[in-house]
């Protein structure tokens, strides 16, 4: 579904990622974690293009990103995005949040949209929320509605930058209960996360980054087991005990 | 001239009324036309394609260092010129056309500049989240961005429009009959100079303060709930 072949990236004359290689399958998710400013965000980033990269390739569902033919928002249309900090539109209610992108990018008919928007809606627990406005909404409230949007454009893989990271700790339990149920229903799913216990209880495989390498790229047994690298394990004692 | 005589604003109130329709109607053609121009001016600027950057800036530098009594002459005399040019004949517009005109270009140039302030607001994030759904760099600017600039700019946009409701009064220089300038012309032929200016003065203030204070409720109606 998402293969990132030999990935390196600078920003001028520092680099941000050196020769990433991965890939998530169909179904698969697959949880990326690091120490801050290991290029983690920078990564997700890439896989639908809203960051460049000067090196390797990335192909998602058989398309190049990088090329500079491909239709990107035809691409992203199909890739939904999940943000640290949301991103819903402020100056739209819930609904128009929801139903805008069906409606504008897919040409979906209004009613359509906004059914398709209330579903989901009702699917993470705001169906009551229509109405209102994102700044009239918690945190978690917000994080769940960007979830749906996402899903509203009914999406064939799901990448997640952090989306717990700006929450308040009450908050995090309810959108990491959304994310496990989509992992459950068989998602295709990439994650930057901290939140290990989420990524023990649904991935598959778990990717640890440091400087903008990818260190360790194994299955959840072996890397919560027994992790090759120091720096994971390193990592790894640090986060887990507390 | 001992004691005042009003009865000069009541025999020439239509006159003044026409004037002060005109100055109304230059002020919501400049600034309509403005906001899309310089809307479209700060997208310039905004662009990564360096020769639009370099226009819009040019154009914002050029109409914000001259005196706008100079750019309503100049355009006076120039748009017959270039009219002429294209049509072939003579086409005298007149003063009261060539200032709709003018202060559209005019004051494109400043509300560019509020709206560049206004695109600039808006976090880098919303940007993403429009791309990631999809949406051209158009729809992002359409639905994402400029609702957003707009409204955290309006306040600022009404002001410059008050302004410019003031400023229409420079068409004096080129003859043409506003508010300002009808006063002007009574008071010429009437040498009533104290009741006729006193009457504008008022009229300016109350169109103006009512506006300014407009802009306040407006304000807390239109805000972005955050």
């Amino acid at each position: 579904m998402i293969e990132i072949k030999n990935v390196s990236k600078w920003y001028g004359s520092f680099q941000v990622l050196t020769d990433c290689t991965t890939q998530v399958s169909k179904s698969e998710v697959v949880v990326v974690c690091g120490p801050s400013g290991s290029g983690k965000s920078t990564l997700i980033k890439c896989v639908n293009a809203l960051e460049p990269f000067q090196q390797g390739s990335i192909v998602v569902n058989g398309i190049a990103v990088e090329d500079p033919k491909t239709d990107l928002p035809k691409l992203r249309a199909k890739v939904g995005m999940v943000f640290q900090n949301f991103e819903l539109f402020p100056h739209m209610t819930i609904t128009d949040n929801l139903a805008i992108a069906q409606i504008k990018v897919l040409g979906r008919g209004r009613e359509e949209a906004v059914d398709k928007g209330l579903k989901l809606l009702d699917r993470v627990g705001l169906k009551s929320q229509a109405a209102k406005f994102p700044g009239q909404l918690s945190g978690g409230q917000q994080q769940r509605v960007a979830i749906a949007r996402a899903l509203a454009m009914d999406p064939i893989c799901m990448l997640f930058d952090e989306p717990t990271s700006a929450l308040d700790p009450e908050m995090i339990n309810e959108v990491l209960d959304v994310m496990v149920q989509l992992a459950h229903e068989g998602m295709t799913m990439m994650c930057v996360t901290h939140e290990m216990g989420f990524a023990r209880k649904v991935a598959n495989r778990v990717i640890f980054m440091d400087r903008g390498a990818i260190v360790e790229d194994a299955a959840k047994e072996d890397f919560f087991g027994q992790p090759r690298s120091e720096r994971a394990q390193t990592f790894l004692a640090k986060i887990l005990n507390h | 001239m001992s004691d005042f005589d009003f009865s000069v604003i009541a025999a020439n109130w239509a006159f003044l009324a026409e004037g002060l329709r005109y100055t109304l109607q230059v002020t919501v053609t400049a600034m309509l036309g403005g906001i899309l121009i310089g809307t479209l001016l700060a997208l310039m600027r905004l662009s990564s394609i360096v020769p639009l950057q370099w226009f819009a800036a040019g154009y914002v530098n050029v109409f914000r260092s001259v005196p706008l009594v100079q750019v309503i002459l100049a355009f006076y005399l120039i748009i017959p010129l270039v009219l002429q040019m294209i049509t072939g004949k003579s086409t005298p517009i007149g003063a009261a056309n060539s200032a709709y005109f003018t202060f559209t270009i005019f004051e494109a140039a400043y509300y560019s500049e509020i709206m560049r302030s206004g695109i600039q607001s808006i976090p880098k994030g919303q940007i993403a989240a429009g791309y990631a759904l999809g949406f051209t760099y158009g729809q992002t600017m359409r639905f994402v961005v400029l609702p957003q600039a707009f409204r955290n700019m309006l306040p600022v946009l009404l002001t410059q429009t008050i302004i410019l409701f003031q400023d229409i009064s420079l068409v004096y220089a080129i003859g043409a009959t506003d508010f300002f300038g009808a006063a002007d012309k009574i008071t010429q032929r009437d040498l009533r100079p104290v009741e006729m200016y006193t009457t504008v003065a008022v009229v300016y203030f109350v169109i103006c303060f009512t506006l300014s204070r407009l802009v306040k409720l407006l304000q807390s109606r239109i805000a972005i709930i955050r």
